[in-house]
């Protein structure tokens, strides 16, 4: 079951896990803890962290399209026009519900 | 390729030995080596030597043939940009593809033959108000069914991090200016979605072909790197 609608504010989760080993991870280092939108849900799909390590039986997980500002990404410290953004795709476990859109809202 | 290292190791050995001792002078002469040419490089790194080694396991245990191999790298030689240009010229020319194309990717594609197997193809539509242009900072994903294997610099270092950071250095480095009024969304290819970027189609091409209109459709087009090329073949 998805767990964020298409619109609402997330946050990456800003982990730096080192275990187990060894450890494949989908989500790029650069989006850690930054926040964003979900644009779009993709549904379901193999949580490759899993896959990589040759476990294939376990629950699937939501697949999103995350869209960040590049100011959140980069805080100026880029060469980006001002309305330029970026989306990744970020599987569920590693977003959580960005709370303080929802305290500024 | 490495064809040459399928050979029987033992033979191989006695041939060493008596090259040693027979031709020992050629040592001693490293230029006298005769007109040839240097051959292409020798396998020198881990993965290369590993490669060799799985695909001469695999072959001697029958799990698969040298035939099997080769057809199967012919099969990868012909997937070339040229591909992804013809789903592009329909989209241009066939308004109800390429609305279909946009809502199914791999819909889309199937119905020209082609296929994105296990993995969400997802066309991305460029408009006057906002130009994709993909990059996989992880690797370097890519929907190579589509449009081949991808280019050196789609994999380097370089491009994997500057274009989610400076993107119009990168663009402008490809020839690419953008006006600030057009949002640059830079797509990080990281799980299971493929991305195809549907370019706008040129001006002044109307009444073309969809047979033309592919020869524009460049594989930079099609990566986001570039625009489609003008009707004379010029940057976009």
């Amino acid at each position: 079951m998805a767990a964020f609608e298409v619109g609402q504010a997330v946050r990456v989760r800003d982990e730096h896990p080192l275990q187990p080993q060894p450890i494949h991870i989908r989500t790029p280092w650069y989006l850690r803890g930054k926040h964003g939108v979900v644009e779009r849900r993709f549904g379901e799909f193999h949580n490759p962290e899993h896959l990589a390590v040759g476990k294939y039986d376990t629950p699937e997980v939501t697949l999103y399209w995350v869209r960040f500002t590049m100011d959140e990404l980069w805080a100026g410290d880029g060469t980006y026009g001002p309305s330029d953004s970026l989306v990744v795709e970020i599987y569920e476990h590693w977003l959580e519900p960005d709370d303080s859109a929802r305290r500024a809202a | 390729m490495t064809h040459d290292h399928d050979h029987d190791h033992d033979h191989d050995h006695e041939h060493d030995h008596d090259h040693d001792h027979g031709h020992h002078h050629d040592h001693d002469h490293p230029h006298d080596h005769g007109p040839f040419q240097p051959d292409i490089k020798e396998p020198s790194e881990e993965w290369e030597f590993l490669e060799i080694a799985m695909r001469e396991l695999l072959i001697q245990k029958g799990i698969i043939t040298a035939r099997e191999v080769e057809d199967m790298i012919e099969d990868w030689d012909g997937k070339v940009p040229e591909n992804g240009a013809r789903i592009v010229a329909r989209a241009w020319t066939d308004p109800a593809f390429k609305a279909r194309l946009l809502a199914d990717g791999n819909a889309g594609v199937e119905e020209m033959g082609m296929s994105v197997p296990g993995l969400k193809l997802v066309v991305l539509e460029n408009t006057p108000k906002v130009h994709h242009m993909v990059v996989c900072t992880l690797c370097s994903c890519y929907p190579r069914t589509i449009l081949g294997l991808p280019p050196l610099w789609y994999k380097s270092r370089a491009y994997r991090t500057r274009t989610v950071r400076e993107p119009r250095v990168v663009l402008s480095e490809f020839g690419t200016e953008l006006p600030d009024s057009v949002e640059v969304r830079v797509v990080d290819s990281t799980a299971d979605c493929r991305y195809l970027v549907l370019p706008m189609r040129p001006e002044g091409t109307d009444g073309w072909s969809a047979e033309q209109l592919a020869s524009l459709a460049t594989r930079d087009s099609m990566i986001g790197t570039a625009q489609a090329l003008k009707p004379d073949g010029a940057r976009g």
